[in-house]
């Protein structure tokens, strides 16, 4: 009996021949990433740091991001401490406030690499299954565990495999299908499963790849996992990333799959999360007029270059509706840095957007961009829960950046089609 | 004991708000935010040995672990629902608070029933009814045992050094 992409790398780093859904197994992970949550993991465990260290000063990758710069002085504080920590036990991997979104980071440094496992104390870890590997989200008690051990136990999950066929059509995009997806198998219908994507992934740019697997979470999703083919292999070699051939495992073409399905690429067309659950999928149809008070591109979901292009080529030479703000927020401080040499942030702030520094704040309603009662934001980001964004009485409205783009022009949910014509 | 009832798809920010993720982390500190954009009268009237129902896909969302900590602080005796999200379900874990899967308790309780548990024998009482769910694994028997995962981890490494 052939298997599965998870039950390949969970067999392998088990040190099982094979592995079966459901079983339970021990694992070390490859790599343990934490953010500003470090201040309050390390404060759990601070007697057993003096008296047994960290496992391995190469485990953890720790990104300040979710609230950057401190918004208050508790903030800096836990930042402080977070710094202390790092000098203290030499930690290789730390990257401080302004260097980008944790997920962007570990993804372009080249932390994630084909077949390893990744855990993070923050849900949408789930991101690198764009390169291959298998990364999941865990609570700050276990990340604590974890960075005394090096170990932890995971349960083999059952596997969705979606075969895609065709290529996207501009306007539609990677958010639009994921969105799609989530919306067709529900917030919870790959709860505790992993997620293959097979058939014409090669259409799809990394880019593409990580928009989709970083949503996988919404779905309930353990892992969503992509093939190492030539374009990851290409994004590899042009970062500067090692990686071995023998590590990047995919599943046997005879594995067994708890659920199949196909999405055809060619018949997506934009869509809308209207509030306030991910998978309460809407076509802009159905919600185009709706007025907004705040258009928001960016974040780990949607925060690329090619995300950032994508709004400068439809808002050059235009100015947004003086009834909405527009917020900027690249991933990386390497995204802003390319976006900046092509111009597309002059041609966005010109059109009349709010730049803000490659961090989460916003997008949990922790730091910035908070909307009042009663307002609407369309998003770029990855979740509309209600509160999400600071306020329990506003409105969320995800969608893909060339919506919010347009819509942003009209103040109102607009069909990225109109521009495109 | 009360029954706290609630729907489908209760996420991290209802039972946490976002907000408050990068300045409270002790269990004072949350108390008083548990539930706070799902239920304004939970933090205020929650008593030790009151039980949570809900529906599907309960613990949704984000990795804070909030929502876990203080369920088991203000002594919410175990979060009953038809399911559980994952993060949700290995951070209940790891702080010992007890989460029982019967989407059929769920479904039969109505307003006023008495409501008790039995965690070794794998039985909920609702009503005059009874309801098992299946134990769980040794693995994280274990883990519950010890008080929760930092306890387990705290006592493992004890025995390695010794």
């Amino acid at each position: 009996m052939g298997m599965t992409f998870a039950e390949k790398v969970l067999a392998v780093k088990s040190g099982n021949k094979e592995v079966v859904p459901g079983q339970i197994v021990t694992v070390k992970p490859d790599h343990l990433l934490t953010h500003d949550n470090t201040s309050a993991i390390i404060g759990k465990i601070s007697d057993e740091l003096d008296k047994y260290g960290v496992v391995r000063d190469d485990l953890s990758i720790i990104v300040l991001d979710h609230v950057i710069p401190a918004a208050s002085e508790k903030n800096a504080a836990g930042h402080k401490k977070i710094r202390s920590f790092v000098k203290e036990h030499h930690l290789k991997n730390f990257f401080d406030v302004g260097e980008g979104i944790c997920h962007q980071i570990v993804y372009e440094k080249g932390f994630a690499k084909p077949g390893s496992i990744v855990l993070g104390s923050d849900s949408h870890t789930c991101s690198y299954g764009a390169v291959g590997a298998f990364a999941s989200g865990i609570d700050r008690t276990e990340a604590a565990s974890i960075m005394l051990t090096g170990e932890t136990w995971l349960k083999v999950p059952p596997t969705i495999k979606i075969t895609l066929k065709g290529s996207l059509k501009y306007p539609a995009s990677a958010k639009d299908l994921i969105l799609t997806i989530i919306g067709t198998i529900s917030a919870d219908g790959a709860g505790y499963k992993a997620v293959e994507f097979h058939g014409d992934v090669s259409s799809l740019s990394m880019d593409e790849r990580f928009t989709i697997a970083n949503m996988g979470v919404e779905m309930g999703a353990k892992v969503t996992v992509f093939p190492v083919d030539e374009t990851a292999k290409e994004f590899f070699s042009s970062n500067n990333i090692s990686f071995s051939q023998n590590d990047a495992v995919w599943a046997d073409p005879d594995a067994e799959y708890e659920r199949e399905l196909t999405f055809n690429l060619d018949e997506i067309k934009p869509v809308v999360a209207a509030p306030h659950t991910v998978d309460n999928l809407k076509s802009i149809k159905d919600v185009e007029g709706t007025p907004i008070d705040q258009c928001f591109i960016g974040t780990c979901t949607n925060g690329r270059l090619s995300d950032i292009k994508i709004a400068a080529s439809i808002l050059k030479g235009k100015k947004i509706s003086p009834d909405t703000r527009l917020l900027i927020l690249p991933a990386s401080r390497k995204i802003l840095r390319e976006a900046m040499a092509k111009g597309y942030i002059d041609t966005l702030i010109e059109a009349g957007a709010l730049l803000l520094p490659p961090g989460c704040g916003p997008c949990l309603g922790a730091h910035q961009g908070a909307l009042a009662p009663g307002e609407k934001c369309l998003s770029t980001a990855n979740r509309n829960f209600k509160g999400r964004m600071g306020c329990k009485e506003a409105e969320i409205f995800l969608a893909s950046p060339a919506t919010v783009a347009v819509s942003a022009i009209y103040g109102k949910i607009t069909d990225p089609g109109k521009e495109a014509e | 004991m009360r029954v706290w009832k609630y729907g489908d798809d209760i996420n991290t920010d209802m039972l946490f708000p976002g907000k408050y993720t990068y300045t409270c982390s002790t269990v004072e500190e949350i108390k008083p935010h548990l539930l706070e954009d799902l239920d304004t009268e939970f933090a205020s009237n929650v008593q030790k040995g009151d039980f949570i129902f809900a529906g599907k896909n309960f613990g949704c969302g984000s990795s804070r672990e909030q929502p876990a900590l203080g369920l088991k602080a203000v002594g919410i005796r175990a979060v009953v629902a038809e399911s559980f999200s994952r993060i949700f379900f290995r951070a209940s874990i790891n702080q010992g608070l007890l989460l029982i899967e019967s989407p059929e308790a769920v479904r039969s309780y109505s307003a006023g029933d008495e409501v008790d548990v039995d965690p070794v024998e794998g039985k909920i009482y609702v009503g005059d009814k009874t309801f098992s769910f299946p134990k769980l694994p040794p693995e994280m028997l274990e883990i519950i045992e010890a008080g929760g995962l930092l306890a387990y981890t705290k006592k493992k490494l004890e025995t390695r050094k010794n």
